[in-house]
């Protein structure tokens, strides 16, 4: 019989992602997701209404210190659709980008017991938000039948801003993932950074606010391109998404690409320090 | 074609040690990138940088397997000597630091038995979830489901968070789905000891049936009755190293051989037992239990050894001691005082030892409990109730790995059959 025979040894430090042992193990990946999302709401009084709970609080508090004490201009939306559409992504992001950078310490014991891709652990944690986006998105339709805004032609599009915005989650999960478990400072910078980042992404303002000059830069950050797509895709009415687009685009890229580099050089030492 | 299933070669895995702070800060880590240099140039003058250097220990050094397909090889060794770290090596949770292992074929590892079981998830939901964290695919554990389910005993609960089950059938369902785990290299640690002897042995069959169907297993324990029973091959690692290798028989001997036993009866525990009877005047302070032999490991045909340590303000006059073992239904199995065989001396220093070796046990396997009690001139000294305890291992005496279970009988003797074929003997019971 001929087998496959493995090599363990040391590994030079940069490598490149496993996709075949990736594919290999996606049911782990499928249960580990499954897992997450019904270990979530277990023994909550509220259960899945959290998903819908968090976003609709968040515009509720928005709607009245913004749209209407702040007058925040929202390009002719009315106020609550214009920031739900952004929250929607936002809260994927916010929840993907903290699930996956505690997923490694989170599952120390189960790390320092069995192999499988490391990977697999963020990937699932950004992979369980996905849920809770859905659910939540169920009340942006009922919001656009509310205040009759119907989208056009470029809803289609929809997905592909979604998978930016789990792209950027996980490129930055990734990064602190791997940190986390060498710092475990980096626990108690995640709220703060996703707090941070939220008045650096167009979620209760809209991005015609910010100055022309400036706008190259403001496109770094991913979540700027995520959301501005979104409000064009489903509400239809702001300017389709361009060079700011293109600029969220390549540094998600840029950040994935190094993310996962990063991750993988790290992996190998994740069970000796977790 | 090579009949390897695993091999080594030179495979080393050092660890970093006595860092001063297990989780290093990130605020530390730059603040030692700023103070590095500085740090250095001024050890130029002190010569202190080696003390903060941090230690590194080798637990693993230019290990050599060679594991043949089909085989069942035991690794023991004490705690420490790297046993865990080679099955992690091995299974690729951990790279090793030089040399290489290459593995022919899939490996499954049991480092631990529940493996990502979650609390808060059903019998059923952790199956799946565990059997995909160990390499099952779905239709492979949908096809072992209900196999693994009737072994686990667990049926009427599998809907049940196991937050809610007994540590028992935890530990019988997460078990359940680690035995079913079907690699052609399996790799498994320690994980038989844990749960109710009943289902060891369970278990222990079940490796064993694993064993003949031809798949290679690497066994790491201490139990020295079970690797003699599964193993054909056995290595013992001491500090890293292999230090012995080769039948298990040898192996095992030689490792039990080597074995120091600490000769100091440190443990204070009896000093401290508050549930004593007694006149105080005299005080059993500490017990060792050993096999007289080999140290260590008790098994069904060790000579025992005690050795009681005592406490006192004068010497002791006429003093008897009294050891009596239970089993864990409380009879009665062997007394062992010093009144019948009358070999102590008529007088004791006020502190000492005293020790008692007594003929092979012909135990079957299973725990013995130890009552102590210390007379003196006849009237009670000292007396505790279950002092202490002890494990009797099986020791194969029939060779065909077929013991009684405790619970039924609780001698063990060779014996033999045969038949009888004469004349003058009457059938008693003629077969029809």
């Amino acid at each position: 019989m001929n087998t496959a025979v493995i090599r363990r040894q040391a590994r030079p430090g940069w490598v490149a992602i496993d996709l075949a042992e990736l594919w290999r193990y996606r049911e782990l990946l499928y249960f580990q997701a499954i897992r997450d999302i019904k270990v979530r709401y277990k023994q909550t009084l509220l259960g899945v209404s959290w998903a819908v709970l968090q976003p609709v609080m968040a515009m509720v508090v928005f709607s009245i210190f913004f749209g209407k004490l702040a007058k925040v201009p929202s390009d002719g939306i009315p106020y609550p659709v214009f920031t739900y559409c952004a929250l929607l992504p936002w809260q994927l992001f916010a929840y993907a980008l903290t699930y996956s950078s505690n997923s490694l310490v989170d599952n120390s014991h189960v790390l320092t017991k069995v192999y499988f891709p490391r990977l697999i652990l963020p990937l699932a944690a950004v992979i369980a938000g996905l849920v809770d986006f859905a659910i939540a998105f169920l009340v942006l339709a009922g919001m656009m039948v509310y205040y009759g805004i119907s989208p056009g032609p470029a809803l289609i599009t929809l997905p592909l801003f979604t998978l930016l915005a789990v792209g950027a989650a996980l490129s930055v999960g990734l990064w602190l993932s791997a940190l986390n478990v060498k710092y475990r400072d980096i626990r108690y910078t995640i709220p703060f950074l996703a707090q941070l980042w939220l008045f650096a992404t167009p979620v209760a303002y809209s991005s015609s606010l910010v100055p022309e000059k400036w706008k190259a830069l403001y496109g770094v950050n991913p979540m700027v391109g995520v959301i501005e797509g979104f409000r064009w895709a489903l509400l239809g009415k702001s300017a389709p998404p361009g060079q700011m687009l293109f600029i969220s685009v390549i540094a998600t890229a840029l950040m994935l690409m190094g993310g996962l580099f990063y991750f993988r050089r790290m992996e190998k030492s994740f069970a000796d320090i977790v | 074609m090579s009949d390897i299933a695993v091999e080594t070669n030179g495979l080393s895995k050092q660890y970093r040690i006595g860092v001063h702070n297990a989780y290093p800060m990130f605020r530390e880590a730059l603040v030692q990138a700023v103070s590095a240099p500085l740090r250095k140039l001024r050890s130029r003058f002190s010569g202190q940088q080696k003390r903060l250097q941090a230690g590194r220990i080798w637990a693993l050094q230019d290990v050599n397997l060679k594991v043949e397909r089909g085989e069942v090889v035991g690794i023991i060794g004490r705690n420490g000597a790297g046993k865990s770290t080679l099955l992690k090596v091995l299974s690729g949770i951990t790279e090793p630091t030089a040399g290489h292992a290459d593995i022919h074929g899939r490996i499954g590892s049991l480092l631990e038995v529940g493996t990502g079981f979650h609390m808060e998830l059903t019998g059923r939901e952790n199956i799946f979830m565990n059997g995909a964290l160990l390499g099952m695919d779905r239709r492979e554990i949908k096809r072992k489901f209900d196999e693994i389910v009737a072994f686990s005993e667990v049926e009427d609960f599998l809907d049940t968070p196991v937050k809610r089950y007994s540590s028992g059938m935890y530990m019988r369902l997460a078990f359940a789905v680690a035995a079913h785990l079907e690699t052609e290299i399996l790799a498994i640690d320690e994980v038989l000891a844990v749960g109710d002897a009943a289902f060891q042995k369970k278990c222990l069959g079940k490796m064993g049936s694993v064993a003949k169907a031809g798949r290679t297993i690497l066994f790491v324990s201490h139990n020295m009755a079970a690797v003699r029973s599964l193993c054909n091959r056995a290595y013992a690692l001491d500090g890293g190293r292999v230090v012995h290798q080769g039948a298990t028989k040898d192996v095992v001997n030689q490792y039990l051989n080597a074995v120091k036993v600490p000769t100091g009866l440190e443990d204070d525990s009896l000093d401290q037992r508050q549930d004593r009877l007694g006149d105080g005047s005299a005080k059993i302070v500490s017990i060792k239990i050993e096999d007289a032999d080999y140290g260590e490991i008790i098994d069904s045909v060790s000579r025992l050894k005690l050795t009681i340590g005592y406490r006192s303000d004068k010497p002791l006059l006429h003093p008897q001691f009294s050891a009596t073992i239970y089993d864990s239904r409380n009879i009665g199995l062997i007394s062992l005082h010093s009144e019948r065989t009358e070999d102590l001396p008529d007088t004791l220093p006020p502190e000492g030892h005293v020790s008692c070796v007594t003929e092979p046990l012909h135990l079957t396997p299973g725990r013995c409990f130890i009552n102590l009690a210390l007379l003196k001139g006849g009237s009670r000294a000292d007396y505790i109730e279950h002092a202490a305890y002890f494990d009797v291992e099986a020791h194969d005496i029939y060779g065909s790995g077929k013991i009684p279970e405790r619970n039924w009988v609780v001698c063990l003797r060779k014996y033999a059959w045969s038949a009888e074929v004469k004349q003058n003997v009457q059938c008693v019971h003629s077969p029809e």
